[in-house]
């Protein structure tokens, strides 16, 4: 592309929209509906409460917002009868009002445009932005095919665009939550038990016996029900067995901590079920009556003795025969838990088959304290025309490659819309709602450079992350206290629906995906897609359909129905039909044989940190998700920037002391942008360092994160691929310290 | 009647939730808190130990900070809450200074300020304190501690607890469970 894309910084723009909460309405074309609308609601419940679903993480916890005497936001709390908060909303949702309330939020649509030689933004009307992307995107489809425009989303908005798109003849629809975090395991448990996992995770915690964590920081990570029911747990006296390399807050919980040399995690396992075999501490009733490949699982275990894993792991082998008898004791209230971001050292999907293996011969899968039966809730869907058929999907890009891939790669776009001789066509247009693609996806020049070859980038989002300085178009969302989105379905112990509702009109001149997505479809002639007036027509209807209302989850927000089946656990001896090939759990996985993989999942060394290296490991901070609440008021109240976790001897070696700021260089040489302060700490091992994701922006805008903490995404350019479904390991990047001022010493020579 | 509070240090996550959730529920301005997280680590690798403790005012029976008032602007209310009245006050911050917890910050508006128990939002209108309600652990315990039936009663009767810097006879009433 001639002209290059500049990274913006998004400035003083937009800061002449509508006062925050002000009374004047805006009046770009097609905004009076919704408004309208929303003035006659609020003044009946202004003083009372609206319901909503949390949109600050991907739990979704239903709640309720408040408001001031003089109608303005208050607070939010959680719904008692949600199944995923059972009324307690996390941190972040609780401190959902920052993200209303604040003043750096996208508060216009922007398109890029070049003022004497210098990339800019100028702001523009809905209409104008709209126009723009619609041609482009039409222009795409012209001289390429629809198919080379994807989107990649995050959260309840991208549904609209997911719609819009198939509309337009092209499936390519990623959300990075698959190849970037839950994929390997949801890939495992379809191999091995039929069904992926998915969100919220099926895990019977308020009743287990033994709860196994492997990496999984649970009390960190603030998935609400998990934490809740951890917490439960720890009440009823369960055994909780974490494995870390960090002392992590769950650590601290557990009866055992098996502080594991990183990237060994596969040994361990390995050795734990075959202490299960040999100790014949598994459930023989279930395994034979529902398994397939035991007597293979067994020969392929026989050497790994604990004996065998603690040269690899560096736990003991009697930790290992009394963790794997605890387990056994406790089968089958016993969950080796699956984790959710596993895209680790690119073997992932083969260490959650690990796991799911020993689930299954603990026999946990469908029992009391292991993991229950789902029950789903689905609404029927309003009526559309038949979506046309896709004349190519992003598997072609990747012949032979990734076949169990159970969803669109995020990466797999990324990488195919950089040219290469080997590929006929390219992704030219890009749609983001809602993921933060440069914090997101490992290797950012990789990243950058497919930016690069884009003809559309369109941006929708609340704030100007990142990702946003890239765009051509920015598009500025609402928050989900100002909308109604899709009622909130999915899966629990019970079926259950929640609304979510505006509890204010949009702040300035923001909009609700529905709306930008329904005018863009206007837009490209596809509006008989989106057949309703407004959303809450479609809302209705869809409530209707099962009996309710717009006008009674208003009232009510959740509304929970009663199972099918009295079949939240496996009755004794139930006759089961798995969902695998054979119909059986498969410890011996015949698909992945026939797709060239290990049947059975092996160990196999990783690379090891170099002389003066340490691996850089990241995780959660129960105040922040991602880098979407950095900038949260209320969050950085709690956390302003992460810290670097080093183990004293470390930090002594380096003559680092507590607090100190340091840079940190990766073993490609990319030096960390910002400094970032160490936290000495015996939590953690010798051979790796820790830091809370999310962190180092660097976009001006975001005045109260900018340059706080590091970023590790930006140190993440080693990316392990997983063959199996593609997920991008990203924990195979090694750092050392720099301890004076990286920009000082280049200005020096 | 005797309010008082409880905290199990071995289910809290610390993860700050009981902050944010006081901070909306009483305006509490952004920068300020009026209950905070400590997290104590002892031991070397891999022998480690954290106790994880939400803490706010102890609303002490024997209050440092009643005491020192030269207003009575801090003084004992309902169930021994110890409370500040902002008219009363003439911002001295002797009381600030008094308290051995650090439970007191000089609100931007010139007055101390602490925690209530929510006495006046909440309680008296039967609903638990803020923090309470929010707790994603439910570690938080509250009630009166004359009524054997109370949550906070019925977890000390069952529990170890410890309170914090008895040695300066405040008589404190947060309780941590261990
Ligand atoms: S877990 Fe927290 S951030 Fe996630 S949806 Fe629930 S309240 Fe919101
Ligand atoms: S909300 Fe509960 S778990 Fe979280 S820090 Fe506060 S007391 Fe601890
Ligand atoms: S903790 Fe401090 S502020 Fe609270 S009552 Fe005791 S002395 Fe007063």
């Amino acid at each position: 592309m001639a002209n290059r894309r500049e990274f913006i910084r998004i400035s003083s723009l937009g800061l002449g929209g509508m006062a925050l909460a002000g009374g004047s309405l805006s009046l770009v074309k097609g905004s009076e509906v919704i408004e309208s609308l929303f003035q006659s609601q609020l003044s009946d419940r202004q003083r009372q409460r609206v319901p909503t679903y949390c949109e600050i993480c991907f739990w979704k916890c239903a709640g309720w917002v408040y408001f001031n005497e003089d109608g303005k936001i208050k607070k939010i709390e959680g719904n008692d009868n949600d199944l995923n908060c059972n009324g307690r909303l996390c941190p972040r949702g609780t401190g959902g009002v920052g993200m209303y309330y604040d003043p750096d939020r996208l508060k216009t649509p922007l398109i890029r445009t070049e003022e004497r030689g210098r990339q800019t933004f100028r702001e523009a009307s809905w209409d104008e932005a709209l126009s723009y992307i619609a041609e482009k995107m039409q222009k795409i489809a012209r001289e390429h095919g629809p198919e080379c425009v994807a989107l990649f989303t995050h959260g309840s908005g991208g549904k609209y665009f997911g719609d819009l798109l198939k509309a337009t003849g092209s499936t390519n629809i990623a959300a990075p939550s698959f190849a970037q975090c839950r994929g390997p395991r949801e890939v495992a448990f379809i191999y091995t038990f039929g069904e992926s996992i998915d969100s919220p995770e099926n895990t019977d915690i308020r009743d287990t016996r033994c709860l196994v964590l492997i990496g999984s920081h649970i009390g960190e990570n603030m998935h609400n029900g998990q934490v809740q029911e951890m917490s439960d747990a720890i009440d009823r006296g369960a055994t909780i067995i974490t494995v870390d390399p960090r002392y992590s807050t769950a650590a601290s919980k557990s009866k055992y901590w098996l502080p594991i040399k990183p990237a060994t995690d596969i040994a361990l396992l390995l050795a734990w079920i075959h202490v299960i075999i040999f100790e014949e501490l598994y459930d023989r009733d279930y395994v034979e009556r529902y398994t397939v490949g035991f007597e293979q699982l067994k020969e392929h275990v026989r050497n790994k003795t604990p004996e065998w894993a603690y040269g690899i792991t560096t736990i003991k082998p009697h930790i290992i025969r009394e963790t794997a008898r605890e387990m056994g004791n406790a089968s089958p209230a016993v969950i080796v838990h699956p984790g959710r971001h596993v895209t680790w050292y690119g073997d992932d999907t083969q260490r959650s088959r690990s796991i799911a293996i020993l689930n299954a011969l603990l026999g946990s899968w469908g029992r009391r304290g292991g993991f229950y039966r789902n029950a789903n809730y689905e609404l029927p869907s309003f009526p559309h025309p038949e979506f046309p058929e896709p004349k190519r999907t992003w598997r072609e890009a990747f012949p032979g490659k990734y076949n169990l891939a159970t969803t669109v790669l995020a990466n797999g776009v990324c990488d195919a819309t950089i040219p290469s001789a080997d590929r006929s066509c390219n992704f030219k247009g890009w749609i983001v709602c809602g993921t933060n693609l440069i914090e997101t996806l490992p290797n950012q020049k990789n990243t950058i450079e497919a930016i690069q070859n884009l003809e559309l980038l369109a941006v929708i989002d609340t704030m100007p992350m990142e990702i946003t300085g890239w765009a051509d178009v920015v598009l500025p969302e609402c928050t989900y206290l100002e909308r109604y989105d899709s009622i909130r379905t999915g899966q629990a112990r019970l079926p259950q629906i929640a609304l979510r509702m505006p509890a204010s009109e949009p702040l300035y001149d923001s909009k609700p995906s529905w709306w930008i997505a329904k005018e863009l479809a206007k837009k490209l002639g596809l509006q008989a897609y989106f057949d309703y007036d407004t959303i809450e027509d479609l809302l209705d209807w869809q409530l209707r359909q099962i009996g309710s209302s717009l006008e009674e989850m208003q009232r009510i927000g959740v509304k929970t129905f009663e199972r099918d089946a009295d079949d939240l656990y496996f009755a004794d001896g139930e006759a089961i039909e798995f969902n695998t090939s054979s119909g059986k759990i498969e410890l011996y996985s015949p698909d992945f044989e026939a797709e060239g993989f290990d049947p059975l999942p092996n160990y196999t060394p990783h690379e090891e940190p170099p002389e003066g290296f340490y691996r850089l490991n990241y995780g959660r901070g129960p105040a922040h998700t991602f880098s979407r609440t950095a900038n949260n008021a209320n969050l950085t109240d709690i956390m302003e920037e992460n810290s670097l976790w080093v183990n004293p001897k470390v930090a002594s070696q380096w003559g680092i002391r507590n607090d100190q700021y340091v840079w940190l260089r990766n073993q490609d040489d990319i030096t960390s942008k910002f400094p970032i302060k160490v936290r000495v700490t015996e939590r953690i091992r010798w051979d790796s360092v820790y830091m809370v994701h999310g962190f180092g922006h660097d976009q001006k805008r975001l005045t109260r994160c900018y340059g706080k903490g590091a970023s590790d995404t930006e140190l993440i350019s080693r990316v392990l691929v997983d063959p199996i479904m593609g997920g991008t390991g990203m924990r195979g990047n090694f750092v050392t310290f720099v301890l004076e001022d990286p920009a000082a010493i280049a200005a020096d020579t | 009647m005797r309010y008082a509070m409880a905290v199990d240090t071995r289910k809290c996550v610390g993860c700050s939730d009981c902050v944010v959730a006081c901070q909306t529920e009483n305006n509490v301005p952004i920068g300020y808190c009026r209950d905070w997280v400590v997290e104590v680590v002892d031991g070397t690798f891999p022998q480690l130990e954290i106790e994880i403790r939400s803490e706010r005012c102890n609303h002490c029976e024997n209050a440092p900070c009643v005491r020192c008032c030269p207003t009575g602007a801090s003084h004992y209310s309902d169930g021994g809450t110890v409370l500040v009245n902002s008219r009363k006050c003439i911002g001295c911050g002797a009381c600030i200074a008094s308290c051995p917890y650090d439970a007191r910050y000089p609100h931007p508006d010139g007055y101390p300020d602490k925690c209530t128990f929510c006495l006046t939002n909440r309680v008296q209108k039967g609903l638990k304190p803020a923090c309470v309600a929010v707790c994603p652990t439910k570690c938080l315990y509250f009630g009166d501690l004359e009524d054997p039936n109370s949550d906070v009663s019925r977890v000390l009767k069952v529990r170890k607890w410890k309170t914090l810097i008895p040695e300066a006879g405040t008589k404190p009433h947060l309780y941590f469970l261990i």
